[in-house]
């Protein structure tokens, strides 16, 4: 039994230590956003936020994580109260299939939390370890900046949404 | 009184005489300006044999920086004297060496001096370069006269009194640079030949492979000994190496083509970028440096041969691990490593086994702490081995314990000291690294290219 924070919450989680915090996520906790690509840390569908950057959940067992923040993408926002990153996505149509969508998502969050204004090449760059298959990524990289933008211009009640 | 002027009078003389002498010494005639030569007057067969040198000389590494333009120079490299920038060697008239010629270049390749006659720091290699042969000087710079120029002013040097007056250079060349001492061996192939003239020449790998003394140049007593490069420990490639399975030259031919090889493992930091551009190359040239640094490794004893044996048939079958004392660093290996590092499939597609692992037999942790942090990127267009790196889920702390197992559980060599101190250094000059040089996690290799002059 260990207790696990997630999207601000301590959850009681029974499972080993050397769980994949993927799997918790998925099977104990029901928050099904970050998916099951590879398993390897090679694609980048399971990323989520772990003390404000991005961390791979498929290779961060359960043991590296003691005392620390983990946000997923349902703790940024919701179908009715989307956050910047959410929104950003949905106007630009960002998904195709949508299965690489929530990891693409995570990341650039972190990177829009320390670097507020990226350049197309930054953004490149720091997707670069994920993996989409259907081709949607200049509608992406276009999804990030209008985040960038939304983050920017956002009322109060949306900016404070931020994960830790 | 008349003994106090007479020594005066000596003393001034002296000074005079001194003068002269490290002014004969230290000054070099300008060389005059050309107008930059238009890219259709150099041959295309030149402009080819260019490239494939260039990528030899790994010229593009030190020469570029981090998301900079190719060969525009500024990318600080940190010594212990002090920080150097690289110089733009594009063909810029203001900012580049479009305006020198061919003589000046090849002045610059044999004695480190600009076509100004300034003397250029030994940080640019030319107790190497020197060797390089008139026509492959020519070569050299018909490439880099025919790229695109870039007008980018390269920083000042950040060195301290006296170390920024240019004419202490000129001292360091009359003890450290020596023409002399590269003849052919009649008695060995063509190949071992090439490859001599080219490992101790153009691509100068005892820039890192050899450790430097006080006075910042190679020690010739310990050649190959293993240096370092960018907080990298360049391993020992004489018969001191750490390799757990000994080198020879088909290993080496592949690793340095490939970068990696399923025995030894993924040429990461600084070897990342010479693995690249040896991809580009004739074969000839890697088989060569290949056959000469396989004879500096040399035969390995009669142990290590029968050691290396017993690692790649330990690491053929699946054994379970040893016992240990570092819990912590055993769960931390089991769940986050062993699926790839034991999965049984070898490199490319697998993680290597760490038992064949370099890193983990060497003198200190740094390697292991970098891989660890930063992972392995993917090179475009090619099969190659990637990896996460793991700097935003794991701790100092955790990684660590983690390389403290590894050591102990793939090494007979007794625990590396301040493993954790390693570890923090390694995060920080990482941090720094990727703000300032080409990406460490990717060497690409652009196969479009491939051949192009």
């Amino acid at each position: 039994m260990m207790t696990l924070k997630v999207n601000g919450r301590d959850h009681q989680v029974e499972a080993e230590p050397d769980t994949p915090l993927l799997y918790v996520l998925r099977d104990d906790l029901a928050l099904n956003a970050a998916k099951f690509g590879c398993g390897l840390g090679q694609c980048g569908a399971c990323t989520v936020i772990v003390d404000g950057r991005a961390v791979l959940s498929c290779v961060t067992p359960l043991l590296l994580l003691d005392g620390k923040q983990v946000t997923t993408l349902e703790g940024l926002g919701s179908i009715e109260t989307p956050a910047p990153i959410q929104r950003a996505f949905m106007e630009e149509q960002a998904a195709q299939c949508g299965y690489c969508i929530a990891g693409m998502m995570m990341r650039a969050q972190a990177l829009l939390q320390k670097n507020p204004k990226p350049t197309d090449d930054e953004i490149r760059t720091e997707l670069e370890p994920h993996l989409c298959r259907c081709g949607t990524h200049m509608r992406i990289l276009r999804a990030v900046h209008r985040a960038a933008h939304l983050m920017q211009t956002a009322d109060a009640s949306t900016s404070q949404r931020r994960s830790q | 009184m008349i003994t106090g002027r007479l020594a005066g009078g000596l003393f001034a003389a002296l000074v005079v005489a001194g003068a002269a002498v490290a002014f004969a010494v230290a000054w070099r005639p300008g060389i005059a300006a050309v107008d930059p030569p238009s890219p259709e007057t150099f041959d295309q067969t030149l402009v080819k044999r260019g490239r494939d040198l260039v990528a030899i000389g790994n010229c593009s590494t030190c020469h570029t920086l981090r998301g900079g333009q190719d060969f525009a120079g500024g990318r600080p490299v940190p010594t212990p004297f002090g920080t150097i920038y690289s110089s733009n060697i594009t063909p810029d008239a203001e900012t580049g060496i479009g305006r020198w010629s061919e003589a000046a270049f090849r002045r610059a390749m044999r004695s480190g001096v600009a076509r100004s006659g300034r003397h250029l720091y030994p940080t640019f290699p030319y107790d190497h370069f020197t060797h390089v042969s008139d026509e492959d000087d020519r070569a050299l710079y018909a490439y880099l006269m025919t790229r695109q120029p870039v007008h980018a002013q390269a920083r000042e040097n950040q060195l301290p009194f006296p170390l920024d007056q240019r004419a202490m250079i000129a001292g360091w060349k009359l003890v450290f640079l020596r023409r002399a001492g590269l003849v052919p061996a009649p008695t060995r192939s063509a190949a071992w030949n090439r490859g001599a003239y080219l490992v101790e020449g153009l691509a100068h790998c005892g820039a890192c492979h050899t450790p430097r003394n006080v006075l910042g140049a190679e020690r010739a007593s310990a050649q190959f000994a293993g240096g370092e490069a960018d907080n990298w420990n360049a391993y020992a490639i004489n018969q001191q190496s750490p390799a757990p399975v000994p080198w020879d030259a088909d290993a080496l031919f592949a690793y340095l083509r490939n970068g990696w090889h399923p025995d030894h493992g993924v040429a990461r930091g600084p070897m990342a970028d010479v693995a690249s551009n040896l991809s580009d190359v004739p074969d000839d040239d890697v088989r060569a440096i290949a056959t000469y640094m396989a004879d500096v490794l040399g035969p390995p004893t009669p142990d290590r041969k029968r050691r290396g044996e017993e690692v790649l048939a330990r690491v053929s079958s699946t054994s379970a691990p040893a016992t240990q004392a570092n819990a912590a660093g055993a769960a931390i290996y089991a769940a986050a490593c062993a699926a790839c590092h034991e999965s049984n499939r070898s490199l490319p597609y697998g993680g290597v086994d760490l038992a064949l692992s370099t890193a983990f037999n060497a003198s200190d942790a740094r390697n292991a702490a970098n891989i660890v942090l930063a992972g392995i990127g993917p090179v475009a267009g090619e099969p190659s081995p990637i990896m996460p790196g793991f700097a935003a889920s794991m701790s100092d702390a955790q990684i660590a314990a983690l390389l403290d197992y590894l050591r102990a559980r793939f090494s007979r060599q007794p625990a590396w000291p301040g493993v954790e101190r390693a570890v923090a250094d390694a995060r920080r000059t990482q941090t720094v690294f990727l703000q300032t040089s080409l990406s460490p996690d990717n060497a690409p290799t652009d196969l479009r290219e491939r051949g192009k002059p």
